[in-house]
């Protein structure tokens, strides 16, 4: 297994030259995360294409957390957690940027719903004030009302913005928690198991607003959910031990993986 | 009835006591403070200054010294506290340093009042040359509540659930700007439960202020920071041990004594109150 892993990783080092002339947002190089002397992700090289969705799958505990939160640097704000990478944005080194403003070019949405515990209005404002975004009132409302459309909440809570977010059901609370990313006009949206706590209502909701959100925005989720990844991305990578065992159109991946590891586990033997 | 629910009906009636037992020595205190103190209160009581050697009159000086002492305390002890545990909580890296200052700290809060007199009359009313003042006075028993404050604080700093600050960490927020506008406007209300309680102990303290802060008898009232003054505790002291009119003096100061109840209690209510404000709202 381990041998057939090494074959995999060869083969999209191979590639990875030839794809350079593609509109690509974000560019991984020889990626390696450390937890504590723990190494979690193992030399991984991953493009990022520009207005497309890419999905990052694989077995709980494989890294695919940490794999996007070293996107935005998320990681340095733990401190057993050592980063040794090249990460492109637009060609430039994420690590010689100003974190707080990398962070507004690349968004998140969490796990679980975390709004503050505030108005959902409070809620969108919070990033256009933190980044002086608007010069009147109007302004301000007029992009918090953007976002929350955006979002596809505007119409549940238009009535009432000074509405207490966590009054909001789980999956209002998800989308609120996403025009609250989008309101600082990002260029990348992380979402990490973005649907994990939700009902399937809920889910497909938020499914179908990852689809409309691509238009404007390049997305990365990482979800367990192999249909998910299925349904809503244009590449999907396979990530299994920390290592980037296949990375392809998620057509390709889901039809022919050329990756036994990666067949196993699409068909369920091991998950 | 079989041995084990004997044993069982045995070992609820212990606690159910010991349980009942509590609550009866705050019973008894109250009541029997209460039947001493409140032949002497009335308006008079608490709004005049004391007369004829401290036989008669009231005991404002006293109340407003009290009063004066602990506000100075809080004013030193609460931003510095709350800092101190920001920085704790928020910034430090989380080592051995950060341990031995905790293990201080901690440590701080088990030192005997009288030790802290001492050392205000050390620094403060001598090395400082503030004198025997409301200054003085008050900054010793700023020190005193520290370590109740940055306790509180470190613990209502950390009841705020991390995904918060991740949020407001991921829209670009600097640390300062994520703990100013998101971690401190929700962890205030534990912040202040915990000071308050802190602040009703500095109320009734005795020693630290002895050497620092009070005097027996003034004629006037405090009229800056550096004036010595009177305080409650050690008028009841004062009360009971010097003068020559026991039969005049132990009245007045079991009426002290209930006026200083019910400020502490007062105190402790209002923190009780602000806790429950904010459990209704809580995440």
């Amino acid at each position: 297994m381990v041998i057939e892993v090494q074959n995999a990783k060869l083969k999209i080092q191979n590639r990875k030259e030839v794809k350079i002339d593609k509109d690509i947002k974000i560019s991984i190089r020889n990626l390696n995360i450390w937890y504590a002397n723990v190494q979690i992700i193992k030399n991984v090289n991953l493009d990022i294409e520009k207005n497309k969705v890419t999905a990052i799958i694989g077995p709980s505990g494989c890294g695919k957390s940490t794999l996007i939160k070293s996107i935005n640097r998320m990681l340095d704000i733990i401190p057993e957690a050592k980063v040794n990478s090249t990460i492109l944005l637009d060609g430039e080194n994420i690590y010689n940027m100003d974190e707080t403003l990398l962070r507004k070019r690349i968004g998140m949405v969490f796990q679980a719903p975390n709004p503050f515990p505030k108005s959902i209005f409070e809620n969108v404002a919070y990033g256009l004030k933190i980044h002086k975004m608007f010069k009147n009132k109007e302004e301000l409302y007029f992009k918090i009302k953007k976002a929350l459309r955006q979002a596809a909440l505007w119409d549940e809570v238009k009535d009432n913005l000074d509405k207490f977010a966590l009054d909001l059901s789980g999956g209002q609370q998800q989308r609120l928690c996403i025009a609250r990313c989008i309101a600082v006009e990002p260029e990348v949206i992380l979402f990490d198991e973005p649907c994990s706590a939700l009902d399937p209502i809920a889910t497909a909701k938020i499914e179908e607003l990852i689809e409309n959100l691509k238009q404007s925005y390049t997305i990365i989720i990482v979800t367990h959910n192999m249909q998910q990844a299925a349904r809503i991305s244009d590449y999907t990578a396979f990530l299994y031990l920390g290592e980037l065992v296949e990375f392809g159109p998620t057509e390709r991946i889901f039809t022919t993986p050329q990756n036994k590891i990666t067949e196993q586990y699409l068909t369920g033997k091991f998950g | 009835m079989s041995s084990r629910k004997i044993k069982e009906f045995v070992g609820f009636a212990i606690l159910r006591l010991a349980t009942f037992l509590i609550f009866s020595a705050l019973f008894i205190i109250l009541y029997f403070i209460s039947i001493r103190g409140i032949k002497v209160i009335d308006w008079q009581f608490l709004t005049q200054m004391p007369c004829e050697g401290m036989t008669a009159g009231g005991i404002l000086p006293a109340i407003l010294g009290t009063f004066y002492l602990t506000l100075c305390a809080i004013c030193f002890a609460l931003p510095l506290g709350v800092a101190a545990a920001i920085y704790l909580t928020e910034y430090a890296r989380q080592g051995r340093l950060v341990r031995i200052i905790r293990i201080g700290i901690n440590n701080l809060a088990g030192v005997p009042s009288i030790v802290f007199g001492l050392f205000g009359l050390g620094v403060f009313v001598k090395y400082f040359g503030f004198g025997i003042s409301i200054l003085s006075g008050g900054l010793t028993l700023g020190i005193l509540i520290l370590p109740t404050i940055i306790r509180a604080s470190e613990e209502a700093l950390l009841a705020v659930p991390k995904s918060f600050r991740e949020a407001s960490l991921a829209l670009g927020t600097t640390k300062w700007q994520t703990i100013y506008r998101v971690v401190l406007p929700n962890a205030i209300s534990g912040i202040l439960t915990g000071s308050i309680l802190g602040i009703g102990r500095a109320a009734g303290e005795t020693a630290p202020i002895l050497f620092t802060a009070v005097t027996f008898y003034s004629a006037r009232l405090p009229n800056s920071i550096f004036s010595e003054v009177q305080a409650l505790p050690y008028h009841i002291y004062a009360l009971m041990t010097e003068g020559t009119h026991p039969e005049s003096q132990v009245p007045i100061a079991y009426g002290t004594a209930l006026v200083l109840l019910f400020l502490v209690l007062g105190v402790d209510l209002i923190a009780i109150i602000i806790r429950n404000r904010a459990r209704r709202k809580k995440w």
